[in-house]
């Protein structure tokens, strides 16, 4: 954080606040300069924020009436389906809040790889954005599996046995997630225990995320710094505040669309039938935000082979930063990177597609050319594209344009 | 000078508007989160509870659950019944007849709870032959009416019906 040189008026308020900060604290949030051309890609800082807490505070209340059982796990969601007081409310808004939550993370983060928030003095922020981000695949796949349907069941069963491909350890890593040899009671109790105690990893990591930002201050869409605080920024409050506020308005409507009008849409109807050991779905599909990556791992006719390009798509992420180094940061400004960010973004959404399909044919080829154009745009584009693109000059100033009328 | 007046009372309007729509999103939200906490329908659906009391012998009483408490139903005696009839109600610190306790004199049907906080009282205990609570002492005579200890109130009666001879309907 900043220096701060925040005085409290009343006698009381200096008593405490040389006692602990919280005033200066309240007083360097509200003050905090914030570019003054922020765009609405911008509010999803505040929307996630909001994601975050509501499935918190709806998390808390679910564990109040689920039963972590093998044998009343299923049941119990039921119970409070239908007798819990509001349950069924509560339900559909923790389980389409998590598509919410990830459709949100998505934008954030295409934002930030347009804007070119990731790169220099903002590394740090990228890099814990990518383990909060590694935490809620987390975090949302075991929620996934508490239901205890068949597709939290074989949901389970597919994405641990993904250990099971490391060489040597593979068999008793998955033995040792399970807490026997299936998927069974005791990897439900512990899924439970985790998913109730990650979100308090990822609410750390947000405030140290915040924290990071509030050092260098926001990116803004032409992603040049701050050069006169007076001029180019305004204050967050009541600036941005209402701002995030009424971006939150907006999202809240779709959520709400979800929630009461098709809250079961986004999941998979073989959810609905309770957990079967013997039987496997005929086809089994993650939720609709982790397919990209379930495509990029049937792409390859390899155990380990896919399990390495899985997590390798995740972990690339993290290097961006040294693996773009163009010293402009806005695409607005890079004719070339602007151009990839939109093949990226139809990659991403193609092996999304595909993810969802059957492992055949067509679509086993496209999530193959998918697979290997995604690794070619961070390893080989952006590398090569980052030195021979000619930038476009930029303005002087965050006022500049306006001021000239460009 | 009527114009910027008339200009600010519209903004003024607007935003009490606005706060006042916002108290109440506010509140139909967070409504369901206090409510969840309630008794729940399958709760609720546990609401009677019939008991056959043919087998139950003078002097005796059960103990059944009802809505997860315990009700006493006791059989009495007639020595039992008379003298919970004839104690003089001036001595009572929580003054009942015992004909507004009971539907058959013979019958007893009281909620096991002790009117101070809340413990099981044991039967056929006491000073007054009734009840004791050994939490923290309260004596209750044979119609469940407080007489001595810390306890405010006599037992509770609960909603009942004789459904036929044998037969009471809790609740």
């Amino acid at each position: 954080m900043s220096e701060h040189t925040y005085t409290p008026q009343s006698k009381f308020g200096k008593w405490f606040n040389d006692r602990l900060p919280l005033l200066s604290l309240a007083s360097h949030l509200t003050d905090y300069p914030t570019p003054k051309n922020l765009n609405y890609w911008w509010t999803f800082g505040g929307i996630l924020t909001f994601c975050l807490l509501s499935q918190m505070i709806t998390g808390l209340v679910l564990a109040m009436h689920y039963v972590a059982h093998a044998d009343m796990a299923f049941s119990s969601i039921e119970h409070i389906m239908r007798d819990v007081n509001y349950g069924w409310l509560i339900r559909y808004i923790h389980s389409n809040g998590a598509s919410m939550f990830f459709l949100a993370v998505y934008i954030h983060i295409f934002r930030s790889l347009f804007y070119g928030s990731y790169k220099s003095p903002r590394e740090i922020i990228w890099i814990l954005g990518m383990l909060i981000y590694l935490l809620m695949m987390a975090t949302a796949f075991m929620g996934y599996v508490l239901p205890w349907g068949q597709m939290s069941f074989w949901g389970a069963t597919v994405i641990t046995n993904l250990f099971s491909a490391i060489p040597l350890v593979g068999e008793s890593i998955t033995t040792w997630l399970w807490g026997g040899y299936a998927v069974d009671n005791p990897t439900l109790t512990r899924f439970f225990s985790l998913h109730y105690f990650f979100p308090f990893l990822i609410l750390g990591l947000v405030i140290l995320h915040i924290w990071a930002l509030h050092v260098p201050g926001n990116n803004n869409p032409i992603g040049i710094d701050v050069e006169k605080p007076s001029k180019d920024t305004v204050p967050f409050h009541p600036y941005i505040t209402i701002k995030d506020l009424f971006a939150l308005l907006i999202f809240l409507i779709i959520f709400s669309g979800f929630i009461f009008f098709a809250p079961n849409i986004l999941g998979h109807s073989d959810n609905y039938i309770e957990a079967n050991p013997l039987v496997t779905p005929k086809h089994i599909v993650p939720e609709w935000y982790l397919l990209p990556f379930y495509a990029i791992l049937r792409s390859v006719p390899d155990k380990l082979g896919g399990v390495v390009l899985l997590f390798g798509s995740i972990f690339i992420l993290m290097a961006l930063p040294w693996l773009d180094s163009s010293k402009v940061r806005s695409s607005i400004f890079r004719p070339l990177n602007r151009i990839f960010f939109w093949i990226l973004i139809v990659n991403v959404l193609a092996l999304g597609y595909v993810g969802a399909m059957p492992a055949e044919g067509l679509y086993l080829l496209i999530a193959r050319v998918g697979t290997a154009y995604y690794f070619a745009h961070f390893l080989i584009i952006l590398p090569v594209l980052s030195r021979i693109e000619k930038t476009q000059p930029l303005p002087l100033s965050i006022t500049d344009p306006v001021l000239t009328g460009k | 000078m009527e114009k910027s007046g008339k200009k600010s009372d519209r903004r003024d309007f607007l935003f009490t508007a606005t706060y006042t729509v916002g108290a109440v999103g506010i509140g139909a939200t967070i409504w369901p989160f206090i409510d969840q906490m309630n008794p729940d329908n399958s709760v609720k659906a546990l609401a009677t509870t019939e008991v056959d009391i043919s087998q139950i012998q003078p002097g005796k009483s059960i103990t059944v659950l009802w809505r997860g408490k315990p009700v006493f139903i006791k059989r009495r005696t007639e020595t039992e019944i008379s003298e919970a009839q004839s104690v003089n109600l001036e001595e009572l610190k929580h003054p009942e007849k015992d004909a507004d306790r009971v539907k058959k004199p013979e019958w007893l049907v009281m909620m096991g709870i002790c009117s101070h906080l809340g413990c099981v009282p044991l039967s056929d205990k006491g000073e007054y032959k009734g009840w004791f609570c050994p939490c923290h002492g309260s004596h209750y005579d044979t119609s469940g009416r407080i007489r001595k200890g810390p306890a405010p109130t006599n037992m509770e009666i609960p909603k009942y019906v004789f459904v036929d001879e044998n037969t009471i309907k809790i609740g």
